[in-house]
């Protein structure tokens, strides 16, 4: 990126998304101080309500305000976030309340997430080592996105840190638990993806037809205990799937 | 009340509204109509608020209804007739119980919509109607489905409206969006300076074009980080050929994105043709906003362009009901 010097190299910085949206970005690439300012960045302009904003999200590191710029102009909404940007360190903000952290029962490895070994290796760790950490940790969802309530979770313990696959698994299924980059991706889809593997759970993050379709929120915490394959097909014909939630204070 | 009884049905057959706002950040997009105007000129011809219609992609299928219904015929013309005799595409008719409405394929464009007068009363959804096929919300109508159909406080029927043709390829206007100014100046020249076919992969997810000649890519390499996408912006994939998005596009993608295409010009993309040149023409926010402007008014103003069908009798194939129904028509105007 340093190679184009139009870019402002400061952030947090504003951008524009089209017609109709800006973006505040508060890093380039995923840092926890920056999820953290983006998660409370748009709690705030939630909070606020300015006539116009239609939409508010959240990716990784960056805040999206929707709105209808025939009748809220993109001046006076940069000028507003641009206040509201520099009001305080986002970076240090406290999270938002009414957080929740949840326990999704996960089979590490098996045939049921065949790639757990190779998943080790590259984090320099045994099977059972990579099973410890993995269910010992707590992690964030950094962001939701790709497919409807799908989380992305970290950040993981640096060993984590190993690529993406370079060509691409043709398929996991629901529920599959997935890692690279320090991150973990637990789909809500069956899908394609560069991601490798590790555990499975019988979690359905997405049901449109329950009253509560979506099981997950950015900013919740997510903890993957380990179970045995035994106790993962009893929780397939559970419709709680085993999960437990409690607040967040 | 009215249903719609549905005989026969081609594949890509849904049930679209204006789509679900406010879930942008739980990973749903909005989805809805691809062609928001097709939609709106239904409402008008009818003259009724926009609901829920049928979006048929490339073809349409056999239709019955349970009661005198009142319908238009919008977006993509496709051969349509009633009880085999020919019906007009861009305007309302009314249906009688039992007669035969059949929409054959698509003769230019991709979307054809049929509306209902009262709209469609299927069942709704965090919010909304409009099925996202992406997202498992809903699925296609099927052969044998039986859509209810709401109240018709209207009567109108016979009008007829001259409409924008957005099949045939032309300009896409193209404001900058987040990674434009990670392409090369030179890059950004040859995107405005290429002619683009529509390629026959597409959907309601986004349409691919096909450069004549050779593809766009960052010249760095790198990744980008994912971000939120919207309906329009541009994706430049490893194989070169953009990838413009539409309604039911992914919420965050990693993708490069050169542009967005403005709300005013995405019907366009939608409906272009297969095999049909586009460009892109980079524009102003300032010249984004007029157009935006003249995009409203026009979907504002589509009512008061209807007119009347001149209908000849002997064309008429039951002229008796066609007069008892019609008769009470005369200067209502819902709007």
């Amino acid at each position: 990126m340093n190679a184009h010097p139009t870019h402002p190299p400061a952030f947090p910085r504003i951008e524009q998304v089209g017609l109709d949206g800006l973006l505040v970005r508060f890093a380039e690439s995923l840092t926890e101080p920056a999820n953290r300012a983006a998660i409370a960045l748009r709690a705030a302009v939630e909070q606020v309500q300015w006539e116009g904003v239609e939409e508010c999200s959240t990716s990784l590191v960056s805040v999206f305000v929707r709105f209808d710029p025939l009748h809220l102009d993109h001046a006076v909404l940069r000028h507003q976030l641009g206040q509201l940007m520099h009001s305080q360190d986002w970076y240090a903000a406290p999270m938002p309340t009414g957080r929740r952290l949840f326990h999704i029962p996960t089979v590490y490895g098996t045939d049921l997430a065949p790639q757990l070994v190779e998943a080790a290796e590259k984090a320099g760790l045994s099977e059972a080592q990579a099973i410890a950490s993995l269910s010992g940790a707590q992690t964030r969802v950094t962001t939701i996105g790709f497919a409807p309530g799908q989380p992305y979770l970290g950040t993981l313990p640096e060993e984590w840190n190993i690529p993406r696959q370079t060509s691409l698994t043709p398929q996991v299924p629901v529920g599959a638990l997935v890692v690279a980059i320090r991150q973990l991706v637990l789909f809500s889809v069956s899908t394609p993806t560069g991601w490798r593997h590790i555990g499975q759970t019988a979690a359905r993050l997405f049901r449109p037809d329950t009253e509560t379709p979506f099981l997950l929120r950015p900013g919740d915490e997510v903890r993957f205990p380990s179970i045995g394959r035994a106790e993962y097909e009893n929780l397939k014909t559970d419709p709680s799937a085993g999960i437990r939630q409690e607040a967040l204070t | 009340m009215s249903v719609v009884i549905v005989h026969q049905v081609g594949p890509g057959v849904t049930v679209q509204d204006t789509g679900r706002a406010g879930y942008l950040a739980l990973g749903l997009s909005r989805g809805g109509a691809v062609d928001r105007m097709a939609l709106a000129e239904g409402a008008a011809l009818l003259g009724q608020p926009v609901g829920a219609a049928l979006e048929m992609a490339g073809m349409g299928g056999r239709f019955e209804v349970t009661a005198p219904t009142r319908i238009a015929l919008t977006g993509a013309p496709m051969r349509a007739s009633l009880d085999g005799a020919a019906l007009a595409w861009n305007a309302s008719h009314l249906l009688l119980a039992g007669g035969m409405l059949d929409i054959g394929g698509a003769t230019s464009g991709v979307y054809g919509y049929l509306s209902f007068g009262g709209t469609l009363a299927t069942p709704t959804l965090l919010g909304g109607q409009g099925v996202h096929l992406a997202a498992g919300l809903g699925r296609a109508v099927a052969a044998g489905d039986r859509l209810a159909i709401g109240p018709d406080t209207g009567t109108v029927t016979g009008q007829g409206l001259k409409v924008a043709p957005r099949w045939d390829g032309g300009i896409l206007r193209v404001l900058p969006s987040l990674q434009t100014d990670l392409f090369t100046q030179a890059q950004r020249d040859r995107f405005e300076s290429t002619t683009l076919l529509r390629d026959s992969r597409g959907n309601r997810m986004g349409v691919r074009l096909q450069p004549e000649g050779e593809g766009f890519g960052l010249t760095a390499g790198g990744t980008i980080l994912s971000e939120v996408i919207t309906p329009g912006d541009i994706q430049i994939p490893g194989d070169g050929a953009p990838y413009v998005l539409l309604a039911e596009c992914q919420t965050t993608g990693g993708y490069p994105r050169i542009g967005t295409v403005i709300p005013a010009d995405l019907p366009r993309v939608a409906q272009t043709s297969a095999g049909t040149a586009l460009r892109f023409r980079f524009v102003t926010l300032e010249e984004a906003l007029m157009a935006e402007r003249a995009y409203r008014k026009h979907l504002a103003d589509l009512t008061r362009s209807r007119f009347a069908l001149v209908r000849d009798p002997h064309d008429i194939s039951d002229l008796l009901s066609y007069t008892l129904i019609s008769g009470v028509t005369a200067g209502e105007d819902p709007l």
